[in-house]
């Protein structure tokens, strides 16, 4: 249970998450590279969106969750006694599977974060930074005072990002952020992600294989094993675990014979 | 256009299906129509009692009290407190002077007082409104040879002097003043303890207790608790609050004890009273608004490094809250309309002056529509009636206010 020497994004070390008495992720050691998008990927029911949440104890919130093991971020294991949540959430930013925005003003969604954090600076540049970081700046500075819920799903899920990056995490966890967008849209979220990790450590969980390959320098495959969940079975450069993988089972998922 | 072939191994009973649809259908408009035919009977009937035809007959003639040709509507104000001297007894006469010297009244309320007091109009007999509407020639007819002085008139019992005058042993004199204020005053003690504690409670259920036994067995009680007949609520009230706090109730510690009560049957007992009563509604009603708040919201919360509390009050209250107000004035208007725990708490049946603070003594329109029920004389019935419609217009402004409030909320954003 000790942190690894080289300086990562963040990392996992004998991680063990139950729901319950169900073990949903067992004996995760995992490094995540910094400024680069790892994929998570793997077939539904494995594991991989709790790992995600393990990241951010975004799981906390489940009242029957428990972890043991190990999360270092800044060589801080952020699962120890003295480490607030809150404080954790707001360093590592997550994007949810389907666009979530406040029922609040454009404006406001991207300012609200910053706001409650205490963000000193002025609020009206920090607003059109991030939606410029999101590429939704264009679309929507006319109407900053309009709903959230008045944009399309896929500027909604845009105004989403823009309202993480906008509390400045190091780190942002996107879970599935592209499955209920159409290909288009979908496309534009790939581009941005590519865009954001320039200044972020992107962490996304994805169904789409071609998305993986497209966007990721890493890609991590949970498998589930014998009917148990959450085995990290293989973890690497993408390009070799789409052209070499080491495992018969990684292979067969991306070749989509079974999942 | 051509027969849809049937499909092997399923039976063909598509016919069947529609029909018992029909049949349900049917049976579910028919009960909406029996709940709308007893409203229209609930409506009707209060107000064939509300208006109609009135036979006054007068102890005096106004006309003999006329004074060199000059009618009673046109004397000078010296001259009709003259009148009422000669009329009304010495001791009356006097009273009145002191309270208010006739010097500087005013001709009509002068005028005003020789009516009630020497002219003395009397309704001898009611007419109903439907009868009124529909025998009319029969009624003028029987009131011109039962009552050949009387004075037939359509009158309509609720009025603006029903509304502003207070409790009067006379009907035609009685008003609900007293009872509207008592109702409004009630009401908002019980507002001002039940929409706070209720709301806090809810919030701390659903947020913040976990799920261990004690939790369950509060939250079971509190359902169950909703389900409990309001007298029980008032003999708590009156073991609480009118006996066992009587001292803060009757306003004692604040040393503004009202003379004429000087116990704990206050606005203030009756106002917690009908408290605790709604208390569980609220509760379960703020639960259901709270836990109706998508988790989506929460998590967007909470993942940008909000803590519980800062998802509470700007995403989760704020969402809730339309649901919250509705739960809410359902509760108050269940409040308004409850007579049996404030019989208990102690009710006045009889005053005639307005409650001025928490401690006054008190009565409400429902306890003043159930006396004026209870009364022998059929204008009794009248002004009851008329009553029940001033409750009825208070309950749907309360309601009109809580979509206004909720509509306001929701339309935010």
């Amino acid at each position: 249970m000790t942190q690894t020497q080289k300086n990562y994004a963040i990392e996992a070390s004998d991680l063990n998450l139950y729901y319950g008495e169900t073990l949903a992720v067992r004996d995760i050691n995992v490094q995540i590279e910094k400024q680069k998008i790892t994929a998570m990927i793997g077939p539904s029911g494995c594991g991989k969106s709790t790992m995600l949440r393990a990241f951010n104890r975004m799981n906390d919130l489940i009242p029957s969750a428990h972890t043991t093991g190990s999360v270092f971020y800044h060589g801080k294991n952020i699962y120890d006694e003295d480490v607030d949540p809150v404080e954790v959430r707001r360093r590592i930013g997550m994007v949810f599977q389907k666009p979530n925005p406040f029922p609040k003003s454009i404006f406001d969604n991207v300012a609200w974060g910053a706001k409650i954090n205490g963000y000193l600076g002025n609020m009206a540049e920090l607003v059109e930074e991030s939606l410029r970081g999101a590429a939704l700046w264009d679309e929507v500075k006319d109407k900053l005072d309009k709903s959230g819920l008045s944009l399309s799903g896929g500027q909604q899920q845009r105004l989403c990002i823009a309202r993480t990056i906008a509390v400045k995490p190091d780190i942002i966890l996107m879970d599935e952020p592209a499955s209920a967008l159409d290909p288009i849209a979908t496309l534009k979220i790939e581009d941005l992600m590519q865009e954001l990790a320039k200044d972020f450590t992107i962490i996304v969980v994805t169904h789409n294989m071609q998305q993986a390959a497209r966007v990721s320098d890493f890609t991590a495959f949970f498998n589930l094993d014998g009917g148990h969940a959450g085995v990290l079975e293989e973890y690497g450069i993408t390009a070799e675990i789409f052209t070499n993988p080491k495992k018969k089972s990684t292979e067969d998922y991306i070749t989509g014979r079974f999942g | 256009m051509t027969q849809i072939q049937k499909k092997e191994g399923f039976a063909d009973n598509l016919l069947q299906r529609h029909r018992l649809g029909n049949f349900w259908s049917r049976l579910f408009q028919i009960s909406t129509g029996v709940g709308i035919i007893a409203l229209i009977a609930l409506l009707l009937n209060i107000t064939n009692s509300a208006f109609g035809y009135v036979a006054t007959e007068n102890k005096v003639d106004p006309e003999t009290l006329a004074i060199n040709g000059i009618p009673l509507e046109q004397l000078h104000p010296i001259d009709l407190t003259y009148i009422l001297e000669q009329n009304v007894s010495a001791g009356f006469f006097r009273v009145q002077n002191n309270e208010y010297p006739f010097e500087e009244r005013t001709r009509e309320e002068i005028y005003d007082l020789v009516i009630e007091r020497v002219v003395e109009p009397e309704a001898v007999s009611t007419w109903s409104l439907f009868d009124s509407l529909i025998h009319k020639d029969e009624i003028e007819a029987k009131a011109s040879e039962k009552y050949p002085n009387a004075e037939l008139s359509f009158q309509s019992w609720i009025n603006g002097n029903f509304l502003i005058s207070p409790q009067s042993a006379d009907p035609e004199r009685a008003g609900v003043r007293t009872a509207v204020l008592g109702s409004l005053w009630v009401v908002t003690i019980t507002l001002l303890f039940a929409f706070p504690t209720g709301v806090g409670a809810a919030i701390y259920l659903e947020e913040y207790a976990g799920d261990l036994w004690i939790n369950r067995l509060i939250q079971t009680n509190i359902n169950n608790l909703a389900g409990v007949p309001s007298i029980i609520y008032g003999i708590l009230g009156l073991a609480i609050f009118v006996r066992g706090l009587e001292p803060i109730t009757s306003g004692a510690f604040l040393g503004t004890v009202d003379p004429t009560t000087a116990n704990g049957r206050t606005i203030l007992s009756a106002g917690l009273t009908l408290g605790l009563l709604i208390l569980p509604l609220i509760i379960i009603n703020a639960q259901e608004a709270i836990r109706a708040v998508p988790g989506s919201l929460r998590q967007a919360s909470f993942g940008l490094g909000a803590t519980k509390w800062q998802t509470i009050w700007h995403h989760v209250l704020p969402n809730a809250i339309p649901g919250i107000l509705t739960g809410t004035i359902l509760a108050i208007s269940r409040a308004l309309g409850e007579t049996a725990p404030l019989v208990v708490v102690g009710a006045s049946t009889f005053i005639t002056f307005d409650p001025t603070s928490p401690f006054s003594k008190f009565t409400t329109l429902p306890i003043q529509i159930y006396q004026w029920t209870s009364r022998p004389q059929d204008e009794f019935r009248n002004i009851a009636a008329a009553a029940i419609i001033v409750l009825l217009i208070i309950l749907l402004s309360l309601n009109g206010i809580a979509v206004f409030l909720r509509n306001q909320y929701s339309n935010k954003i």
